[in-house]
């Protein structure tokens, strides 16, 4: 997609307390999100990291400190003006009965639209362009309930590229996905990366987060332990300290990055 | 996505019969067609609702009645059947249009305005107002009625958590309420006897009395929430994808659920009050539309407005037939005809799983 100017502006979290109701879950959290990098968030399960990215996304208000998009609170900027900028795929989103996928991605355009502007040739054009990108073009007339899993997470992608947001952030993408579907899906997120746009996910899996990041942000107990290049981050030390699990470290022989070997540890207990 | 698999598992069977394989502009030009076979039939029907009566009418004298003050037929048409067709078509579009801005909103199919408490708090407040005042004319009922629904609504809101409502908090503050306020409705009906008289005729649902209410207003507001309720078709389309989803394309849950419920109060309270809680129109109505048009909300609203204008005014033409020289109460039609209906639909729609 070559649509759209694809600078991101910088997106920060500073000083924050972020969570549910009066439960924080971190507190005085300070993020700040490269431009331009493919930034993973890494971290045990309920270490906060789906929360950070709630909060980049501004589906959950800072109840102290603030999150900054363009150096402005982002709570102060009106949403669709944010979602000009900013695309958020989230872990569980809903397709209605009986959509076909291009009315989805179509869905996609709405903080381009208004009251008097209507459906428009532009609008057009960049829902054939997501669909190209994400390669299911074929699939346009199709219902999205008749999808296989990794079709329909192209489809979600698709949406929101529709958006034609310089930034992207996806709560967990690839959870629920077979692995063929999981690479498949990383690979996509590794392609818009190179076209240009600021990505920032949540996964789970240590090596694949170690093959297409070039930012990790790891987390443990709502704190940011260890920030940067995993060439630099991922190290048996970081490991044991994030996940407490002993493990050994070698290069990824495909890809020449860095290659998580949990010890045997559990098998010498039995 | 955790239903993924079972998805798989299905899509084979599934290809076959669809007939979304067909180019998305025919789907668009059958769309538009349906709307003008809807305004064709609503004019029909319109003008069928002001021929029929104790004293049936030919065309001639329809037209007579209309557009003659001196002829035989003027004061019938212009006092009792002209108000009653328009005050029933306005009625029935508010509630279709209010049972669809409802399941929209609360992503729940089985929702209708009744579950925001319009029904039982209008009746709790015509009640109240009988056992305390005594017995009183139609325009104050409909007055009464309306202040009940609109209180109803604020408060199944306000319990499910004002800004923190979620579509399952409104469904269950909305239960609860409804069951609190029919227990109330029933006791003070037991207590007092008039107030279960006054009552009788507004909680089955007729547009018997329609052409003492106040015409203008009702019709006024009823229009002003359908265009507002109408132009929440784009954000309603966000938010069917789920609140994070919607948030992420610009659309805030919060703002657009009070929108929404403010339009379905004024639609839904409007109607109520004027012919009694007739529940089948904002149930029904928004399903048959949604088999019909698919998911797309900006076709969902207007259509349930016109199909719910001409399924009550249909009800109403019917119940006047059925039973002449009596009538039976368009309410009671509705659930007589929209109850196996709907059991039709439900059968047929899991075959097809549309």
């Amino acid at each position: 997609m070559t649509a759209g100017p694809l600078v991101a502006g910088p997106l920060e979290v500073r000083d924050a307390t972020i969570g549910y109701g009066r439960v924080a879950i971190s507190e005085g959290l300070s993020v700040n999100i490269p431009e331009g990098e493919f930034t993973v968030i890494l971290g045990p399960n309920a270490c906060g990291k789906s929360t950070l990215l709630k909060a980049l996304a501004r589906m959950l208000k800072p109840s102290a400190g603030s999150v900054l998009l363009d150096g402005k609170d982002i709570h102060s900027q009106p949403t669709r003006a944010v979602a000009r900028r900013l695309g958020l795929l989230p872990q569980s989103p809903i397709a209605p009965d009986g959509i076909t996928v291009a009315d989805l991605v179509a869905r996609g355009r709405y903080p381009h639209q208004g009251i008097l502007k209507q459906w428009s040739a532009e609008d057009e054009r960049v829902v054939a362009e997501a669909m190209a990108a994400t390669d299911i073009s074929e699939l346009a007339s199709r219902g999205v309930d008749e999808l296989s899993g990794g079709q329909r997470q192209r489809v979600w992608i698709a949406m929101v590229l529709a958006q034609q947001t310089p930034l992207l952030l996806l709560d967990e993408p690839t959870t629920f996905l077979d692995i063929t579907h999981q690479i498949e899906v990383l690979d996509l997120c590794a392609k818009l990366h190179h076209e240009g746009r600021t990505l920032v996910a949540v996964l789970h899996d240590l090596n694949q987060a170690a093959r297409y990041a070039t930012h990790l942000i790891a987390m443990r107990a709502g704190e940011v332990v260890a920030e940067g290049a995993p060439a630099d981050i991922v190290t048996a030390e970081t490991v044991k300290q994030v996940f407490d699990l002993p493990c050994r470290i070698i290069d990824d022989p495909e890809s020449g990055t860095p290659l998580v070997i949990p010890s045997a540890r559990a098998r010498d207990l039995v | 996505m955790s239903t993924a698999q079972s998805a798989r598992e299905q899509a084979p069977e599934l290809d076959a019969p669809r007939d979304g394989g067909s180019a998305p502009p025919s789907r668009t030009g059958r769309r538009i067609l349906g709307l003008l076979v809807l305004v064709a039939l609503m004019a029909a029907l319109a003008i069928l609702s002001v021929a029929v009566g104790s004293r049936a009418m030919d065309l001639g004298q329809v037209w007579e009645g209309l557009t003659d003050a001196g002829s035989e037929s003027y004061p019938v048409v212009t006092e009792l059947r002209l108000p009653r067709t328009v005050l029933g078509l306005a009625a029935g579009a508010a509630l279709g249009l209010a049972g669809a801005l409802m399941q929209a909103m609360t992503r729940n199919p089985l929702a209708d305005p009744g579950l925001l408490g319009v029904n039982t708090g209008a009746a709790a407040a015509v009640v109240t107002a009988s056992f305390f005042i005594g017995s009183f004319g139609f325009a104050q009922t409909i007055v009464f009625a309306f202040i009940g629904a609109a209180a109803a609504s604020v408060a199944v809101y306000l319990i499910a958590g004002a800004a923190g409502a979620t579509p399952a908090r409104l469904a269950l503050a909305g239960a609860a309420v409804t069951a609190a306020g029919y227990a109330y409705v029933s006791a003070v009906q037991l207590m007092d006897a008039a107030t279960l008289d006054q009552m009788r005729f507004w909680s089955v649902g007729s547009l018997v009395n329609a052409h003492v209410a106040p015409m203008l207003p009702v019709v006024l507001l009823i229009g002003i929430a359908a265009v507002g309720g109408v132009l929440l078709a784009r954000p309603l389309n966000a938010l069917a994808l789920g609140d994070a989803t919607a948030t992420g394309l610009g659309v805030d849950p919060r703002v657009l659920r009070v929108a929404g419920i403010v339009a379905i109060t004024v639609l839904a309270g409007t109607a109520t009050a004027v012919c009694g809680p007739i529940v089948f129109v904002g149930l029904v109505v928004p399903h048959v539309v949604r088999a019909f048009t698919g998911p797309d909300q900006n076709w969902v609203l207007p259509y349930s407005m016109l199909s719910g204008a001409v399924f009550l005014i249909a009800a109403d033409v019917l119940g006047r037939v059925i039973a002449r020289p009596a009538e039976v109460q368009v309410g009671i039609v509705c659930a007589v005809a929209g109850g196996p209906f709907f059991l039709y639909l439900v059968s047929r729609r899991k075959v097809a799983r549309l």
